[in-house]
């Protein structure tokens, strides 16, 4: 895209995309490490992840400011106008990852010491399933690329499958062992969040498609988390 | 191959408003030219009814020239030549047998400074009903006056000084009173040659309120240096560019997603 006449316009775009950017990084870096934490129960490095959400929030704030300031002064139209709607959207789901990321970080000190082995495998599986969308859709928004976009947008269902088998698997536990119920219902949350955070990748994948085309993706979603409609019946209980 | 290289872009095809309100001007390859000067290449446009329409684009792309050319007010311009069709309901402009006097009282316009007759308010406004015969006595000429500055929203300010001069009134209000004077002949098309913008943002704003009631009655074209304007009182939008009609278009959509290059670099601030 070709400069505007008025080089200071041009600096707030590339300011607002840099905070938009660097807001991208510490998310991810926060939801990489609640996982670890979570894993690893490992209460210093959640304490550090909780402390460490604050600084999004703060991001946030900044970018919302520098956004309003940029409509005001510079009267944007177009893809300028779509650009900081965009940004103003994606600094909002970041912000949600954050706090879910924050989230599980904290359920580290709830859950105790036992996890059954095969239930962390998937719980750390969501976590790098989670994590890559929002690393792919990271980096579709640097690039301004839609079609990268889509392919994360179309993945959620990947992470959406995931969730829906250990839910089924959690329960499971549950039922057999009524003394896990305390650490898998802290397990199940930490889960749901992963998958929250995916559905908030694919919204900024949604984003990035409006930016570049104008116009708003209409398509149905895939959707596989079915976990709100499914019945109470863990896996290999069904018969009874 | 002149089709290939004037192409104009519509966004949609047609424009929802074209689609929704009756055509009233009709332009088909239309071409100016003054003197060796191409001045406008292979137009093409529909512009709807009760609706305003905003031209757009740098100067010197051609807006002004092809809006004049609607109410042939480039007939003054001896080198000016126009090609193509123009018509309006369906009746040539630059059919050979029209009165000019006539057309441009069915077309009326207003211009970028305003321009009122060094006459009284009153006379300003009885002038163009006097000439063309519209009022039979005093009593209608007067209701035709207080209905057109009433529509032009300028009656409260000035029914009580009706007979000053109307050079002696505001910027702002002159422009209302020359719509007024434009309205008074009771025209079907207002055409507006940037009529803000030697206006301050109220007087513009009450213009723009302006042009927002008369569309109910009126097919307004308006062309104007603001993208702001045009994005707010016009509910199409064309955009020029070297004399060619670049791209055609709701506003709401032209103004957030544009789909020519040339659009948009213009609309954002972007033409070098």
């Amino acid at each position: 895209m070709s400069d505007h006449i008025l080089k200071a316009y041009d600096e707030d775009l590339s300011a607002l995309k840099n905070m938009l950017s660097e807001m991208g990084g510490l998310a991810e870096s926060q939801l990489m490490r609640s996982v670890d934490a979570l894993m690893h129960r490992d209460g210093k490095l959640a304490d550090d992840i909780i402390r460490g959400d604050e600084k999004i929030d703060v991001m946030e704030i900044a970018i919302e400011e520098k956004a309003i300031l940029t409509i005001a002064k510079r009267q944007p139209l177009g893809r300028d106008l779509r650009n900081i709607m965009v940004t103003l959207r994606i600094a909002s789901d970041l912000e949600r990852i954050g706090d879910l990321a924050k989230n599980v970080a904290k359920r580290t000190h709830a859950i105790g010491d036992a996890i059954p082995r095969r239930l962390a495998a998937g719980l750390n599986r969501m976590g790098q399933l989670s994590r890559m969308q929002l690393k792919l859709v990271l980096d579709a928004l640097a690039m301004d690329d839609a079609d990268k976009a889509m392919e994360v947008w179309r993945h959620d269902e990947d992470i959406d499958a995931l969730f829906n088998s250990i839910f089924r698997e959690l329960l499971t536990y549950m039922m057999e062992d009524p003394r896990m119920i305390g650490a898998c219902t802290h397990l199940l949350f930490a889960a749901k969040n992963l998958e929250r955070i995916g559905d908030h990748a694919t919204n900024i994948a949604e984003n990035i498609y409006y930016l570049v085309h104008g116009k708003p993706l209409r398509d149905e979603r895939p959707k596989k988390d079915n976990t709100s409609t499914t019945p109470f019946s863990p896996i290999g209980r069904e018969a009874e | 191959m002149n089709d290939m290289r004037y192409k104009t872009v519509f966004t949609p095809e047609p424009p929802k408003i074209v689609a929704l309100n009756p055509a009233k001007i009709v332009a088909e390859d239309v071409n100016v030219y003054y003197g060796e000067k191409h001045a406008i290449k292979d137009l093409s446009i529909t512009i709807p009814d009760k609706a305003v329409s905003a031209f757009i684009g740098p100067s010197g792309c051609g807006k002004s020239t092809f809006l004049r050319s609607i109410n042939r007010m480039n007939d003054t311009i001896p080198t000016c030549r126009v090609t193509g069709k123009i018509t309006v309901d369906g009746e040539d402009v630059y059919d050979s047998s029209l009165d000019v006097v006539d057309l441009r009282a069915r077309i009326g316009m207003v211009f970028q400074k305003p321009n009122p007759f060094p006459k009284s308010i009153f006379e300003n406004v009885a002038y163009g009903p006097r000439i063309h015969g519209l009022a039979k006595d005093k009593t209608a000429l007067e209701q035709i006056v207080t209905e057109s500055l009433k529509r032009a929203s300028l009656w409260d300010e000035v029914k009580d000084r009706l007979h000053a001069p109307g050079t002696g009134l505001s910027g702002g209000q002159q422009q209302r009173l020359c719509i007024a004077r434009a309205i008074a002949v009771n025209p079907e098309v207002i055409l507006m040659d940037e009529p803000c913008s030697a206006l301050d943002p109220i007087a513009t704003a009450r213009i723009e309120e302006l042009i927002t009631e008369l569309k109910e009655n009126f097919c307004i074209v308006i062309v104007t240096h603001s993208m702001q304007q045009a994005a707010r009182v016009s509910d199409l939008t064309a955009f020029f560019h070297l004399g060619i009609l670049v791209e055609v278009g709701d506003t709401n959509e032209l103004f957030t997603a544009p789909q020519e290059k040339r659009t948009h670099d213009y609309i954002t601030g972007r033409f070098g």
